[in-house]
């Protein structure tokens, strides 16, 4: 057998069966989504071959747009906490003697690996009525407030899901720096503060920006938890989608929901991209 | 560096922020009374009448086979697919497609099933949900192998060939057992993703079998009881030992490979 031949055999038999498997499975179904945006809601569900442009119209309807913004408030702002919350903690990590860094490391991800719907559920217990922080805030002359069921719950809730993918880049990107260069920093005068601000914060914006994007892309999408945690309204994109799917049973605009929440998404990559070549 | 004590106050505020939830998750689930709030006494009971919840059983049986076989599926696709990438092409658009189920929203993926099961009619059921589960473990697992891959060492495999050995004797023989603790750690990764995963199982699940993550959300939809934090407590425990054991098979399969 020839060389080229073998190699054209070879990569036949590596390549057919999971590419066959991305084509059925993936790309298909894509495309599929893809071109119900373009068709109409049957009476019963499913779709009419027929095409029009009010699966995007709609998609302004103010009653609409107001999701998907209210989407962007939310998991913006379950960024910039997680943000706020993640630096610090990576960079004490990073700090650390090494035979603490591993564990520490370890002790992030850990409650990452548990089953999500329990970690949800966790904070059902704290917040709710009745719950641990109520009982709390009685003890000190102060409550009960209605905790559970509102937008800062489903902050909460995204923020305790997704710290730890904020966390693994920042503590990347920190460790990866040389000390010499804060070294060089301090013996020039520097104060601690100046050279964390014109030193090592340049010099993570990759890392910062690459967390940024893990919490707010499964942030923006989520419907689980604003279900759980914010009593069922229809306050995120995710939950939009998932009752058009699931119960107004109306494909088609579920469908052009879905691909508002991508744009969305492919944007933010590219606007993430472009900010991290330019860092 | 002299760094003072209150320094490190943003760490514990983290770490409590992770566990303070976790740990009264447990503590509730030994609580003697019926309300998943105020603790009255300390009790086993929940976990008796966990054992007893055929739902939960159930669940936890069908969870246990989807994940079984959708790792299976997963980890002889993926395997492959990273090794024709790696060795028999070089095209990104390729990359970019094996990698695409890892990166997009769980719940684009789902729809995007529901649809076309709906379009070639197929009834769903469990099936439909390890065709769904393989189809992101494969990404992750391609992904993990891949870059085992990269640091292997191709003179093993040449050599195999100048000797007169066959491609398949050279893959079963040479290749495979050079990747043999990445296409575990795929498959390991694969295994604990289907384990948890809700989105996709919930669109792709049809109405009857239900994964244990269904379960566990219908019964909190349905009342919060201590019942559900026994159930928490225990799946804690499991995967928390998963992790750890993992961590330290890691690193076992590290020492060995730079043996």
């Amino acid at each position: 057998m020839s060389p080229s031949r073998g190699r054209r055999l070879g990569a036949f038999v590596f390549l057919s069966p999971g590419l066959t498997y991305l084509v059925v499975l993936l790309l298909v179904p894509l495309g599929l989504v893809l071109s119900y945006t373009l068709f109409q809601r049957g009476r019963f569900g499913g779709v009419v071959h027929e095409f029009t442009g009010e699966n995007f119209e709609r998609l302004f309807d103010p009653l609409y747009l107001d999701v998907v913004l209210g989407s962007l408030r939310i998991a913006g702002i379950t960024t910039l906490i997680a943000l706020a919350l993640g630096y610090p903690t990576a960079y004490l990590i990073a700090r650390l003697p090494r035979k603490w860094k591993t564990f520490a490391l370890v002790a992030i991800v850990l409650p990452f690996w548990t089953n999500f719907i329990i970690r949800v559920y966790a904070w059902i217990i704290l917040l709710n009525g009745p719950g641990l922080l109520n009982s709390g805030l009685k003890a000190i002359g102060l409550g009960p407030y209605e905790l559970l069921y509102n937008e800062s719950a489903i902050v909460l809730g995204l923020l305790y899901s997704y710290l730890p993918l904020m966390v693994l880049p920042l503590y990347a990107a920190i460790e990866r720096l040389d000390p010499q260069l804060r070294e060089a920093s301090a013996n020039l005068g520097a104060s601690g503060f100046t050279t964390f601000r014109k030193v090592t914060l340049p010099l993570t914006v990759p890392g910062v920006l690459t967390g940024c994007l893990f919490v707010f892309v499964p942030s923006f999408g989520n419907f689980v938890i604003p279900e759980m945690l914010g009593g069922g309204k229809s306050v995120m994109v995710g939950n939009l989608i998932r009752s058009q799917f699931l119960q107004a049973r109306d494909w088609p605009f579920g469908a052009t929901l879905a691909l508002a929440l991508i744009a969305v998404l492919v944007v933010l990559l590219i606007a993430q991209s472009w900010a991290a070549r330019r860092a | 560096m002299r760094s003072s004590r209150w320094l490190h106050v943003p760490l514990w505020v983290t770490y409590a922020f992770l566990y303070v939830p976790i740990i009264v998750l447990v503590v509730m689930s030994f609580n003697s009374g019926r309300s998943a709030y105020s603790y009255e006494g300390f009790s086993f009971k929940w976990y008796a009448e966990l054992a007893e919840d055929e739902l939960v059983r159930d669940g936890l049986i069908n969870t246990l086979i989807v994940a079984t076989s959708s790792t299976v599926l997963a980890t002889v696709l993926g395997t492959m697919l990273a090794v024709g990438l790696a060795r028999y092409t070089r095209s990104k658009t390729l990359d970019a497609i094996a990698l695409m189920p890892a990166v997009l929203p769980d719940l684009v993926l789902a729809i995007g099933l529901l649809v076309f099961y709906g379009v070639i009619q197929l009834t769903l059921g469990l099936y439909s949900v390890v065709l769904a589960h393989a189809l992101f473990s494969m990404a992750f697992v391609a992904a993990v192998v891949r870059t085992r891959l990269v640091n292997a060492d191709t003179s093993l495999e040449e050599a195999s060939r100048d000797l007169g050995a066959g491609p398949v004797a050279t893959f079963m023989r040479i290749t495979l057992p050079q990747l043999a603790p990445g296409i575990l750690a795929g498959a390991l990764l694969a295994f604990t993703l289907s384990l948890d995963e809700f989105v996709i199982a919930f669109f792709t699940i049809g109405n009857s079998d239900q994964t244990l993550p269904i379960v566990i959300y219908s019964m909190i939809r349905f009342g919060v009881t201590p019942k559900i934090n026994a159930l928490a407590a225990i799946l804690l425990l499991v995967s928390f030992t998963a992790v750890i054991a993992g961590q330290r098979m890691t690193k076992i399969g590290e020492a060995r490979a730079q043996d």
